[in-house]
């Protein structure tokens, strides 16, 4: 079997006194995809920050394809690598967020080629056309000379899902895409979640939608207080928790 | 009082007082757009963790928003020479408005700046831009589209600055006005003729960069 | 710079630099004053006139605003005294800077007016007051509560516009520092104790208006 393609170690994190991450290891495999669940305030978005270097973190270790991200060894202590390395390194994952963050002064279509243009540096012409393939692949390529002004949110998620995948990522994270989203909206992106996930692509969600979560996960992680309390397929997490809190989380859900 | 107006003199000096004009609107331009870069990097220095980088910007735009222009162009014509900093009068104004320009803007952009939703940045890094490239690419393009009517209004007052130039006889509007003034006693004449210029170039310039600010905003 | 010479030289000019002192607070003072009186009927009348007094209001606001106060304090004093009108400089100096205030006050009030919630007036009206008594006793107060920042800052600018009563010839701080670097050739330092005079009052109000609006705030 293939190295794994992400490997967290014992990674802790602080905000000032208080741990967020309290020493949390998972390993997730080539197209695995993996959904994080958990009250608010467990960690899981902050994980996902930390493993898109979002966020500092204090202990353990994140690999890549089994390279350490973000920190290096220097004398025997941990430092946080040089700008333009942190830089290379958040390219390897892509990021959606919870409030799409597009950037408004662009179309839809350069908010998507700005990346491919200045960070992988491509032609234009191939940036575009890359940028074109995947804003059809996420069913916006008409919009694609609006600017996120006169986008739906949905909408506006989609390109932000493009503009991340765009960038060829080893592995997409996904932080509550579809909460800042009226009801109506959330399954066209969750849709596209699906056929991402049918193409064999590998990511880790962070999500409220347990029944996506149930669905499509082949693997389901349940935080809480900084740490993974109970991990393991859909199946088995939902249908048989180990732990009260885990049984209340679920209990208190809606699906 | 026996005044009767005669607008003969200013109309045959009206070339002059329309040369004074422009060049009083390219000292405001060229200042603007020389501040434009002092206040962005000061505004940055405001907002970076670094206590020393703070410091000097605090105290420039502090120091500079607190004195009154006029004696900054003396100091800056009178007293700087005395460093073997020897100026011409119209680069010693365009210097002075210059870092006036920049202290004004740096408060402009640092609002701008604090504005910003962090999510633009945010999802900059996360595609892999550096901070620098976030700067160049998202931050400040944003930033000044947001800021355009702030940025118009500073560079309107900046315009009716360039009138101080004539204190240190800078061939500007309000010199030859004074000029017409001296020479040919039309009072009520120059002065009038000239402060509508004033308000019509105000007026011209505050709707031209309406314009701009819309065909600019992020729709 | 010779430190013992420039405090020798500023012990010999104590009292002027003090005249000079209190003649700009005496400018400042007196132009804010009757500027801001003025400037609140200026405000008033921009939103409730009738309509032709009205817009002679917005004539009057948009030509001052529109004219550098550099060239409403030179045509003050020229035009007044070439039309036989005998003002002493610091007259007409006083009353262009006074003009110059009741612009910036008016288009504050008429500003704050407009931003206080339609929802105010009828709540007013449904308890049964009069116009007069809405005005008096929930628009104003709401107005210049949120106008004292801003006002704060149109007082700081005037301090500095007295400056260009030195142009004129009013011995305010400007000149008389002028006259005595003639004297004594000390440009930089001289210069340097002006800036830091208008330093030291336009920091004073700023403070003096945050520890107001900090009384006046709702709790």
């Amino acid at each position: 079997m293939a190295d794994p393609l992400l490997v967290i170690e014992n990674v802790h994190k602080k905000f000032g006194e208080l741990d967020v991450l309290s020493g949390v290891d998972l390993i997730v495999d080539r197209s695995d995809v993996v959904s994080i669940i958990g009250s608010s305030g467990s960690g899981k978005t902050t994980l996902l920050r930390c493993i898109n270097l979002l966020e500092d973190f204090h202990e353990g270790r994140i690999l890549i394809d089994g390279e350490p991200i973000g920190y290096m060894l220097k004398n025997g202590k941990r430092q946080r690598l040089p700008k333009s390395l942190i830089a290379q390194h958040r390219a390897l994952t892509g990021m959606v967020f919870q409030t799409f963050n597009l950037f408004p002064h662009l179309t839809a279509l350069k908010n998507v080629t700005l990346g491919l243009l200045k960070v992988r540096n491509l032609k234009k012409e191939e940036a575009t056309e890359i940028a074109r393939h995947w804003l059809d692949l996420v069913g916006v390529l008409d919009r694609q000379d609006h600017y996120p002004g006169q986008l739906s949110g949905g909408q506006q998620q989609r390109v932000a899902i493009a503009r991340a995948i765009a960038m060829n990522p080893k592995l997409m994270l996904f932080d509550e895409v579809t909460s800042a989203l009226d009801p109506e909206l959330v399954n066209e992106v969750l849709n596209v979640i699906k056929d991402l996930v049918s193409d064999g692509m590998t990511m880790l969600l962070v999500t409220h939608e347990m029944r996506f979560a149930y669905d499509v996960s082949t693997k389901v992680i349940f935080m809480n207080e900084g740490r993974i309390a109970e991990q393991g397929p859909p199946s088995e997490l939902f249908n048989n928790p180990q732990s009260t809190r885990l049984a209340e989380f679920i209990q208190n859900s809606t699906f | 009082m026996d005044y009767r107006l005669d607008f003969a003199v200013v109309w045959r000096s009206f070339d002059l007082l329309l040369s004074g004009l422009g060049l009083g609107l390219a000292l405001a331009v060229v200042s603007i757009f020389i501040g434009s870069f002092i206040g962005l990097i000061a505004a940055f220095a405001m907002l970076s963790k670094n206590k020393l980088w703070r410091g000097i910007a605090v105290m420039y735009v502090t120091a500079i928003r607190n004195t009154p222009i006029l004696v900054l162009i003396f100091f800056t014509f009178f007293a700087l020479p005395q460093f073997g900093l020897r100026l011409g009068k119209i680069e010693s104004f365009v210097f002075t408005l210059t870092l006036y320009s920049g202290a004004y803007l740096t408060e402009v952009f640092r609002g701008g700046l604090i504005a910003l939703p962090t999510g633009l940045r945010e999802a900059g890094l996360a595609i892999g831009l550096t901070e620098w490239g976030t700067k160049k690419n998202l931050l400040i393009p944003v930033m000044i589209r947001n800021v355009l009517p702030a940025l118009s209004n500073n560079f309107i007052s900046l315009f009716k600055d360039t009138s101080l130039a004539a204190a240190i006889a800078v061939p500007e509007l309000t010199f030859y006005a004074r000029q017409i003034n001296v020479n040919s006693f039309r009072v009520i004449e120059s002065w009038t003729v000239a402060s509508l210029m004033y308000v019509f170039a105000c007026y011209f310039i505050a709707a031209g960069l309406r314009l701009l600010e819309r065909k600019l905003a992020i729709p | 710079m010779d430190l013992s010479l420039f405090l020798h030289e500023m012990w010999n000019a104590r009292g002027a630099i003090w005249d000079g002192f209190q003649m700009t607070v005496s400018i400042s003072a007196l132009a804010i004053f009757c500027g801001t009186i003025l400037g609140v009927f200026v405000g008033l009348a921009l939103v409730y006139a009738w309509l032709p007094v009205r817009l002679i209001v917005r004539g009057y606001v948009d030509f001052i605003r529109g004219t550098p106060v550099f060239v409403l304090v030179l045509a003050s004093y020229y035009i007044l005294s070439g039309i036989g009108i005998q003002l002493t400089a610091f007259q007409a100096g006083v009353l262009a800077i006074t003009a110059f205030c009741s612009t910036h006050v008016g288009e504050m009030i008429r500003g704050a007016l407009a931003a206080i919630h339609r929802g105010q007036v009828e709540a007013a009206m449904a308890i049964g007051l009069t116009f007069r008594q809405t005005f008096q006793y929930v628009l104003m107060p709401q107005a210049l509560r949120q106008i004292l920042p801003t006002w704060v800052n149109a007082a700081t600018e005037m301090v500095k516009a007295s400056t260009l009563l030195s142009v004129i010839g009013v011995a305010e701080l400007l000149l008389v520092t002028q006259q005595i670097i003639s004297r004594n050739f000390l440009s930089l330092e001289f210069y340097f104790l002006a800036g830091f005079i208008y330093f030291v009052i336009d920091f004073s109000i700023e403070r003096l208006g945050r520890f107001v609006e900090k009384k006046v705030a709702y709790s």
